[in-house]
Formats: structure tokens, sequence, C-alpha cells
């Protein structure tokens, strides 16, 4: 079991980081001004943007627990706070967790 | 080597009021407290979260561990979750090279490439010099990763403290916390489309393929948010 933890770590670590790797070969090929670094602008913005609406849509874990009305409830809300706040991300990130674990074990 | 000063400038910027130190923290400690539930030790836990530092890599080599999946799955599971990296440094690097900088220095420092440093630096590369920009990406870069790492023990060691309830407060900070950013981050036509479309098409592809989902829906996102925004101006 050890062993297999241990190459388990070691085939997560090297997955993740052969795209960081080849991130860095094809970086330097392209530069700021190019349309080619907007494009890829726009596609590390829309693939973490992906990513996001799957954690919170169809999530993995502990937050696969929770009704879905209630997490989107809670990011709604989460959000406007930060847009009301000033832009302040410490006010959205703390209520998060209070109202989640609030709104979950109310209903 | 590396410039001190610059370092340590890039290591302080995590006390700022825009950093991720919380989220970080929230989600490294349920990641601690996951792998100990899973039965991973401490040393195992830290090193897993020292090499991979990507959450949601490592979140599914827990469920792969759990399910007894082989290591090719895992490799291949990791890989299209964290292939949104490939991108995320294409965006980056261009901006932190400098011809006094040692190529293998690049290679190093790509391993800090994760959500939070990526987002620090692209908010704040511009006050910083271009000769040192890598100093100061390494410095973010070692902030982030020793919350990460702190987290993970810390984590581990009160997983038995931790109800249900704690563990799913936890782990909506993250989520919410980049959703801000990710809304922040909207002031051109272009980062407009690639958040919003990038969502859209996120969970449309997910009845498509669920592993394929992120990589098909952003590709399909930026590329349209891309052609829309040059059409227009940015």
């Amino acid at each position: 079991m050890a062993l297999n933890i241990v190459l388990a770590i070691l085939v997560t670590s090297l997955a993740t980081y052969i795209s960081r790797f080849l991130g860095v070969i094809t970086s330097k090929k392209i530069k700021e001004t190019s349309k080619i670094f907007r494009w890829f602008n726009c596609l590390a913005y829309s693939t973490l943007s992906a990513l996001l609406a799957r954690i919170i849509i169809f999530p993995a874990g502990a937050l696969a627990e929770v009704d879905y009305f209630i997490r989107f409830i809670v990011v709604i809300i989460c959000l406007i706070v930060f847009l009301i706040g000033k832009k302040n991300f410490v006010y959205p990130t703390v209520l998060s967790a209070l109202l989640l674990a609030f709104l979950n074990s109310s209903f | 080597m590396i410039n001190t000063k610059y370092f340590l400038k890039g290591f302080i910027s995590i006390k700022g009021t825009d950093s991720p130190a919380i989220a970080l923290a929230a989600s490294f400690i349920a990641i601690g407290a996951l792998f100990k539930t899973i039965g991973l030790n401490i040393q195992e836990s830290i090193f897993s979260t020292f090499l991979t530092y990507a959450l949601p890599g490592s979140l599914i080599m827990a469920e792969s561990l759990i399910v007894g999946a082989s290591l090719l799955n895992i490799f291949l599971a990791v890989w299209l979750v964290n292939a949104r990296l490939y991108p995320m440094t294409v965006s980056l690097f261009p901006l932190l090279t400098h011809k006094s900088q040692p190529k293998l220095k690049y290679y190093l420092a790509c391993h800090f490439i994760a959500v939070s440093a990526w987002l620090i630096m692209k908010e704040n590369y511009k006050a910083v010099e271009r000769k040192y920009r890598l100093d100061f990406w390494i410095g973010v870069g070692a902030a982030n990763l020793s919350v990460a790492v702190s987290a993970t023990a810390f984590g581990f060691f009160i997983a038995d403290y931790l109800n249900k309830d704690m563990m799913i407060g936890l782990a909506i900070v993250n989520p919410v916390y980049f959703t801000c950013v990710m809304v922040g981050a909207m002031k051109t036509i272009q980062m407009n489309l690639a958040v919003i479309l990038g969502s859209l098409l996120g969970i449309t592809f997910y009845f498509v393929s669920p592993e394929w989902c992120i990589l098909l829906g952003g590709f399909t996102a930026g590329t349209f948010a891309f052609f829309i925004g040059e059409s227009n101006g940015t």
C-alpha cells in the first residue's frame, strides 16, 4: 500500500508538471505583444472558468453532499458581497464557509 | 542566482488584501484532512502537496486511491484536469523572460504555476522591473507553496476534529475566492467573454464528457472570446 501511495504521488506530480514544462517550451517562441499571446490569455481564463463552473455545479468530494441550490445561492451572495465590498476578497471568502455550513445544517 | 530583494518582495505579496492565502489554506487544510482519512501518513501528505501543488490533481489522486484506480488511469485523469496549467504558463512566462536569467531557472520556476500565484503575478507584473520579474515570481510562488504545505500538515493533524459541516465549509472557500477573482478580471471584451463563455461551455461539455469538459469547454470558449474580442478592438 505504501509503495502504491508513493507511486501515485509521483505519477500525479509528473502528470501535473508536464503541462507546466511544455508551457515553458512554448513560451520561448511567443512575444507578449503577439496575437497568439492574447489567444493563450483567453484560453487560460476560459479553462479556469470552465474548471470553476464544474467544481460549483458538478463537485466531487465534500461539496457533492450539499444541495445544488444551496451551493448556487452561496456563490451568488458572496459574489454580491464582493462587488459591493469594493472588491475585497476577505469578506466573501470567510462568509462563504460560514454561510454554507449554516444553510447546509438548517435545510 | 536569485535576487533576494525581489524574491522577498514577491514573497510578502501574499499579505495583500487580494491575497489567495485564506482560500489556499482552507482548501489545503481540507486536502490534508482527506489524505489522513484515506490512509496517507504525514510525510506522504506533505510530499504530495510539495510535488504536485495543484489542487484538482491532488483531489483526483485521493479519489483514485480510494477506488483503487491504476497508475495509468491516475496519470491520464490528472493530466486532463491539470492541462489548464499549459495555457496558464504560456500566458505568463513570456512576461517574465529576460536574457540575463539562466534557462534552467525557468524550468524550476514553472513548478509554482497554480491559479493562486498566477493570478497575483498577472495583476502585479507591470510594477516589477523586467530583469527581476522571474525572481519576484519565484518569491510569490515560494510563499504560496509554503502556505499550501503548512496547511496540508495542519489539516492532517486536525483531521479528527473536523466534522462534515466544517469540511463542506472549507471546500466552498476556494471556488468562491476564484469566482470573485475571475469577475474582478473581467475588464475587456475578451476577458468578459472568456470568463462567461468558459463557465457556460464547461458545463455544456460536461454532458458530452465529464473528463474532457474543462479542456473542450475552455478551448472553445477561449477561441470564441479571442476572435470576437479581436474584431471589436480588444
